[in-house]
């Protein structure tokens, strides 16, 4: 993975899947609020939660992802009424599943973020990024030949 | 002829993996099948048949063929020293194709049976004869085969039918023949490969005049081939030339029914070589490979105008047809099946070669 | 089996049905396959022993386009596989005559292979009204096995001896269980995440693509699957890199997630022997955990969970780590 060469310091590579009514527009009042949030993040705009499968998060690792997010509208809120609902049913199996298969915890995360909360994008951002560089390279779900 | 008492089979694996990398039927996780042997690896040539045949050793699953990486050429470099040239040149890409490595060094196949080792010559005649294949060509020219005597063939077993003798690996085209008699393995050397492994695994030998055992072991086996369930299989009226008549035949209605167009039968099989060439995109270019591709798949040979086999039926009967009449018809009369069974034992639904030769012979 | 062949003879006799789903006697005495039977004379070849261990629901969904009424053969623990097949509207029930047959447990030749047994030339003691050991007949002498030695993995968490869908029920059945359905998928989670890793990375790497679990599972009936596209470059058949058996076997267990009758059709066909339920069951048991104790295929009217949802579902966040707490 990205390896800054002069400090050695580990750059993970994150996947965000934001919804584009809340959690995009989240992440854009946390940008025009001037708060920050890390590069490494790299955000990939789908029109709901529910939108995510489960292939999008295994390829996103498997091309060399170390963390995955996935960001939607709060319960009740969502854009299509219910599409979050499902994406929380599937994520928790999906997890549950990496967890089972011997995958690190906390690799995959969901957090419901609306369009008025830019600081809890931000906030959300800064420390996924953190938890991921405790938990180093993701090696176990990655293909070696997207690594060359 | 030597010999090696089984319990030191261990250093014979370890003494042949000093000197070369030893590919041979390894169990891991309750199952047996080909590998290559490293220290701690549960060596296995008990087992009749490995899942997979030993085809890997020469036609691996998967071969990269090539890999394409798109390398960013600075501007400055493409210009030389020329300063004012790298300000008005644009930043290039360049293709850098790098091939696959061919196999340079010898390498040893450790505990085939004589049906796997027909079934070599079974593919030479595919990918050595023009186009040569010289992904192929470079591993034949380097592997030198071991074979190992049936000692107790089973009852999914029909090799006898297509002239294979599973008591006689000398027989074979194999470098070395052993025979696993009570408890000892019984080793000769039948070419010049075969003698220079000898040479280096020596000292871990003793000698054996053992000619009058070894019989006695022919003997044994023969006797146990000729019970078989299937060995008097009958193959009248397939082979070269039965194109017309067994292609329009009705009886591949009846017996293709219960496939699921699964893969099974042709990745176990040691004969099946059909394969497919695909690109997988990696960070900043491709790799070109190849894997082994299945008759029975919906998209075997997709074109851009559809395919020419779009039901099941017609799928299975390729796979048939291919094995029993279009390759003898090719190559003298020769069958693309060598006995082994794996697809008697394997296939989800229990179809298989043996209930179709049967099916036509009942239905004449 | 005799009182089966007349009943199917006897439906086809009177039209009620036109041709039957059933086994066809193999070469072997452990190999029988599933077969169409529509005269008379083809029920010559009928077999219905231990060793049919096929499950025929998916079979219907070929079979119930064809013109006219085609009777199935189905088990007990089938009947769950043909009502969620029902559930998806993907067999046509009008066009559909179950015959519920008695099952005692199924078995499995690799058990026998494992205990050595070779060479077999015929096998007693597996018909379906009989009852104690089996009983092969070898080129190396006369072998014995206790029948429940035999019996495929499945069986030992058998669901039941009753039909949840059927015409009529031809046969006696039982209740073959004797292990908790969960225990190896929970010797799993106990495992610590490098094990745990180690041992999928084990069985997963014997993997050969070879698809026969997609195909013989009575949930994965889509017309095209995802892994068959062919703008996908980690598709079908090639296992180049561990991580695509891995994708490959999570995926597919996904897709039948809530719709899995736990049947155990894959483990028992793969040819490379990997516990493939094991992924099935995890998530049957995540589900039951989670939304409560739902078996797919018992009501063909139940919402399946995972196109369900209630206000206050589990986040995905306590979802995992559950054993650490």
């Amino acid at each position: 993975m990205p390896m800054n060469e002069e400090n050695k310091e580990f750059r993970p590579l994150i996947v965000a899947f934001c919804c584009n009514w809340c959690s995009y527009a989240g992440a854009d009042l946390a940008g025009s609020s001037r708060l920050s949030y890390p590069a490494d993040v790299k955000i990939i705009r789908v029109p709901c939660s529910g939108r995510v499968n489960p292939m999008f998060i295994l390829r996103a690792f498997e091309r060399g992802a170390d963390g995955v997010i996935i960001c939607g509208c709060h319960p009740g809120d969502c854009h299509y009424s219910t599409g979050n609902y499902y994406a929380r049913r599937r994520m928790a199996l999906l997890f549950s599943m990496l967890e089972y298969i011997g995958v690190e915890n906390g690799r995959t995360r969901v957090e419901w973020c609306s369009a008025a909360e830019g600081a809890k994008f931000s906030k959300t951002m800064n420390e996924f990024c953190e938890k991921i560089k405790s938990l180093g390279e993701n090696v176990r779900l990655g293909d070696l030949r997207c690594k060359n | 002829m030597y010999s090696i008492a089984k319990e030191n089979l261990n250093s014979l694996y370890a003494a042949i993996a000093g000197s070369y990398d030893l590919f041979m039927p390894i169990k891991t996780a309750g199952q047996t099948n080909y590998g290559f042997w490293k220290e701690g690896a549960e060596g296995d040539i008990d087992t009749l048949k490995t899942i997979r045949s030993g085809k890997d050793a020469f036609f691996p699953q998967v071969e990269q063929l090539y890999t394409v990486n798109r390398e960013i050429v600075p501007a400055d470099v493409a210009a030389g020293d020329d300063a004012e040239k790298a300000a008005n040149t644009p930043i290039r890409t360049k293709l850098n194709v790098t091939p696959g490595k061919l196999v340079d060094q010898d390498f040893v196949i450790f505990g085939m049976r004589p049906c796997d080792v027909r079934a070599i010559e079974v593919m030479d005649n595919v990918f050595l004869t023009d186009p040569v294949d010289s992904y192929y060509k470079s591993r034949r020219e380097h592997g030198i085969v071991v074979a190992l005597a049936c000692h107790e063939p089973e009852e999914s077993c029909f090799c006898t039918v297509f002239g294979v003798d599973p008591a006689d690996p000398s027989k074979a085209k194999a470098d070395v023949a052993t025979w696993m008699i009570d408890g000892k393995l019984y080793w000769k050397a039948l070419t010049e490969k075969g003698e220079a492994l000898t040479a280096k695994v020596a000292n871990l030998f003793e000698e054996a005049d053992a000619d009058a055992k070894v019989e006695e072991e022919k003997a044994y086996i023969e006797g146990i081939a000729k019970q078989l369930p299937n060995a008097d299989l009958s193959l009248e009226g397939w082979g070269a030339g039965k194109t017309d008549e067994k292609f329009k035949s009705e009886v591949w209605d009846k017996v293709y029914k219960g496939c699921l167009g699964c893969g099974t039968c042709t990745f176990v099989c040691p004969t099946c070589q059909c394969y497919d060439i695909k690109d997988y995109t990696t960070k900043d270019g491709i790799q070109r490979y190849r894997c082994w591709d299945s008759c029975m798949y919906s998209d075997f040979t997709l074109m851009a105008g559809g395919q020419n086999r779009q039901t099941q039926l017609q799928r299975f009967r390729q796979r048939f047809m291919h094995k029993l009449v279009y390759y003898p018809t090719n190559n003298d009369g020769m069958f693309m099946c060598v006995g082994c069974g794996r697809c008697v034992e394997k296939c989800p639904q229990s179809l298989n070669i043996v209930k179709v030769i049967k099916a036509f012979a009942e239905n004449k | 089996m005799q009182e089966l062949i007349n009943r199917l003879k006897e439906l086809i006799a009177d039209g009620t049905v036109v041709r039957a789903i059933g086994w066809k006697k193999g070469d072997m005495p452990y190999n029988p396959e599933p077969a169409y039977f529509e005269k008379p004379e083809d029920f010559d070849n009928f077999v219905y022993d231990g060793f049919c261990g096929a499950n025929l629901s998916k079979m219907m969904i070929e079979a119930g386009k064809l013109e006219g009424k085609t009777a199935v053969c189905l088990k007990p623990c089938d009947t769950y596989s043909f009502n969620q097949l029902i559930r998806e509207h993907r067999v046509n029930r009008e066009n559909t005559y179950i015959i519920g047959v008695g099952c005692r447990g199924k078995l499995d030749i690799e058990k026998a292979r494992k205990a050595g047994i070779k060479g077999i030339k015929s096998i007693s003691g597996i018909d379906i009204e009989g009852d104690g050991d089996v009983t092969f007949d070898t080129i190396y002498g006369e072998k014995k096995m206790a029948y429940t030695d035999l019996m495929l993995d499945r069986c030992h968490v058998c669901k039941g001896k009753d039909h949840v869908i059927f015409d009529e029920v031809i046969g006696e059945s039982k209740d073959t269980g004797d292990a908790d359905r969960f225990e190896e998928v929970i010797k799993i989670e106990k495992m610590t995440p490098e094990e745990r890793f180690a041992f999928f990375k084990s069985e997963l790497s014997k993997c050969i693509r070879c698809n026969a679990c997609r195909n013989v599972c009575p949930a994965c009936s889509c017309r095209k699957c995802v892994f068959d596209n062919t703008k996908f470059d980690s598709q079908q058949k090639a296992n180049v890199d561990s991580f695509e058996e891995k994708m490959f076997h999570i995926i597919r267990a996904f897709h039948v997630a809530g719709r899995c009758t736990d049947c155990g059709e894959c483990s028992r066909v793969c040819p490379e022997g990997i516990p493939l339920h094991l992924f099935n069951r995890k998530f049957i048991k995540d589900i039951d955990t989670f939304y409560g104790e739902f078996q797919a295929g018992k009501d063909p009217e139940a919402q399946s969970p995972l196109t369900d949802f209630t206000f206050d579902d589990l986040e995905p966040k306590d979802a995992v780590g559950r054993g650490d707490k």
